[in-house]
C-alpha cells in the first residue's frame, strides 16, 4: 500500500515540477517516470535500511542515466528529465531539521544533522557526475569507431 | 567585401541570440557555449570562442578579417525548460541547413518574444499538488494533505509576486518561507493540521533551488568553474533564504 502511495506521489509531484519549470508538454509524462523511478529506488533501499547516503548515490545515479536516454530518445536538453527526478532527493527535510536546531541553540544536533544533509547533497552531486562520465565514454568510444571508420 | 561583411555580423547576431534566449531560460552553460559554436560552424565559421557566465555572454569569430567580438548582458534569467528545447530544435535545424541566417534570426526573435510558459493558476496548481504529493513522500499523513496543498500553492504565489514587487530574489524567497511557516503554525494551531514539520518541508519544495543545483553541478563537470561556483553560491543563498523564513518563524512561536 505505501509503495502504490510512493509510485502515485511521485509519479504527480515529478510531473508537477516539469510544469513549475515550464517543461513542454509531451515531456511532463516522461518527467514523471524519471520522478517516480528515482524516488522508488530511493525509497526502497531506505526501507531495506540502507544507507540514505548510499541511496541518494543510487537514486541520482538512475535518474541521470534514464534522463540521458530519454534526452537521445526524444531528442531534447536533459536538464528537462534529470531536474525533475533530482528534486524528490533534494535533502529538505534534514536541512530544515538542522535549521530548526540551529534556531533552538541545539549546536551539536545542527551540526550533525547539517553534515549530514551535506554528505546527502554531495551524493547527488557524485551520483549525476558518474552517469556524466559513463556518458562521455560511450560518446567518445563512439566517435573514434566512426573516425576509423572514416579514415 | 562589404556585403560579407555584413552577413558575419548576422551569423554572430544569430549566436548570439540563440545563447541569449537560452541562457536567460535556465539551458547550462556548456550547452549555450555548444550551441553558438555549432550555429557558427553550420554557416562556415570555422574558429568561434565563447565565454559563458549567468551574467553575460563574449562571443567571437575569426575569419581572414580581424576578429570580431561583441558583448551581451544578461539580466534577468527565469526557469522554461521549453524555449530552451525550442532553440535546441532551431540549433538542430541549422545545423542541417535548413534555415538561413535571416530565416534562423526571425525564428529565434519570434521564439524570443513568445510566451510558452502555462498560466500562472496551473503553476501555482502544479506546486499545490507538488507540495501536497511530498508530503505523503515524506511519510506524512493523509490528514495532512489539504493543509500542505494550501501552503505550498500560497507559498509559490508569494516568491512569483514578491518578486515583482521587490526585485531582490532573495528578500522574496525569505519572506515566502516566513508565510509558509505561519500559515503552516496556523494550521497545526488550530487543528486543521497534525505533524508541523512535514507540512512546512512538504511547502517549501517548490521553492527548492533544484534547477540549479543540477546546473551548477554539471557545469563544474563541464570545467566552467566560473558559472558553476556562481550557480552554486545563488542556490546556496536561495537554500539559506528559505532557512532563514523558517528560522525566524520558529524564534517567534
Amino acid at each position: 500500500m505505501i509503495f502504490l502511495e510512493h509510485l502515485l506521489t511521485s509519479f504527480i509531484a515529478a510531473a508537477a515540477f516539469g510544469i513549475i519549470f515550464n517543461a513542454p508538454k509531451q515531456s511532463l509524462f516522461k518527467c514523471g517516470i524519471v520522478g517516480m523511478l528515482g524516488w522508488i529506488i530511493y525509497m526502497l533501499m531506505i526501507l531495506n535500511e540502507a544507507d540514505a547516503v548510499l541511496a541518494t548515490l543510487l537514486a541520482s545515479f538512475v535518474v541521470a542515466v534514464i534522463s540521458q536516454v530519454f534526452a537521445k530518445m526524444y531528442k531534447t536538453p536533459v536538464i528537462i528529465f534529470s531536474v525533475a527526478g533530482i528534486i524528490p532527493l533534494v535533502p529538505g527535510g534534514l536541512a530544515y531539521d538542522a535549521m530548526r536546531n540551529f534556531v533552538q541553540n541545539d549546536y551539536n544536533a545542527a551540526i550533525n544533522l547539517a553534515a549530514k544533509a551535506f554528505m546527502i547533497s554531495g551524493s547527488i552531486a557524485v551520483g549525476l557526475i558518474f552517469s556524466e562520465v559513463i556518458n562521455q565514454i560511450i560518446r567518445n568510444a563512439r566517435l573514434n569507431a566512426s573516425a576509423r571508420r572514416m579514415w | 567585401m562589404e556585403a560579407k561583411m555584413v552577413r558575419r555580423y548576422d551569423i554572430m547576431e544569430v549566436c548570439l541570440l540563440a545563447g541569449k534566449i537560452m541562457l536567460q531560460s535556465g539551458a547550462e552553460t556548456y550547452r549555450v557555449e555548444d550551441t553558438m559554436m555549432r550555429i557558427a560552424a553550420s554557416y562556415g565559421i570555422k574558429e568561434s570562442h565563447s565565454y559563458v557566465t549567468p551574467t553575460g555572454i563574449i562571443f567571437s569569430i575569426e575569419t581572414d578579417e580581424p576578429t570580431k567580438t561583441k558583448l551581451i548582458r544578461i539580466n534577468d534569467r527565469s526557469t522554461d525548460l521549453e524555449k530552451v528545447t525550442l532553440v535546441n530544435g532551431i540549433s538542430r535545424k541549422i545545423s542541417q541547413g535548413q534555415y538561413s541566417v535571416e530565416e534562423a534570426y526571425s525564428e529565434l526573435e519570434k521564439l524570443e518574444k513568445a510566451d510558452h510558459s502555462y498560466s500562472f493558476l496551473i503553476q501555482v496548481l502544479a506546486a499545490s499538488i507538488a507540495s501536497g504529493c511530498f508530503l505523503i513522500m515524506f511519510l506524512g499523513t493523509w490528514d495532512d494533505f489539504i493543509p500542505a496543498f494550501i501552503t505550498g500553492g500560497v507559498g509559490y504565489m508569494s516568491v512569483v509576486y514578491l518578486h515583482r514587487l521587490v526585485p531582490i530574489k532573495f528578500f522574496a524567497e525569505f519572506l515566502a518561507s516566513f508565510i509558509i511557516g505561519i500559515l503552516s503554525f496556523g494550521f497545526v494551531y488550530f487543528g486543521a493540521g497534525q505533524e508541523l514539520d512535514k507540512i512546512i518541508i512538504g511547502s517549501v519544495m517548490p521553492l527548492v533551488p533544484g534547477l540549479l543545483i543540477t546546473n551548477a553541478v554539471r557545469d563544474l563537470m563541464a570545467g566552467h568553474l566560473v558559472s558553476g561556483l556562481s550557480k552554486g553560491a545563488e542556490a546556496f543563498l536561495t537554500a539559506f533564504a528559505i532557512g532563514t523564513g523558517i528560522a525566524v518563524v520558529f524564534t517567534l512561536i
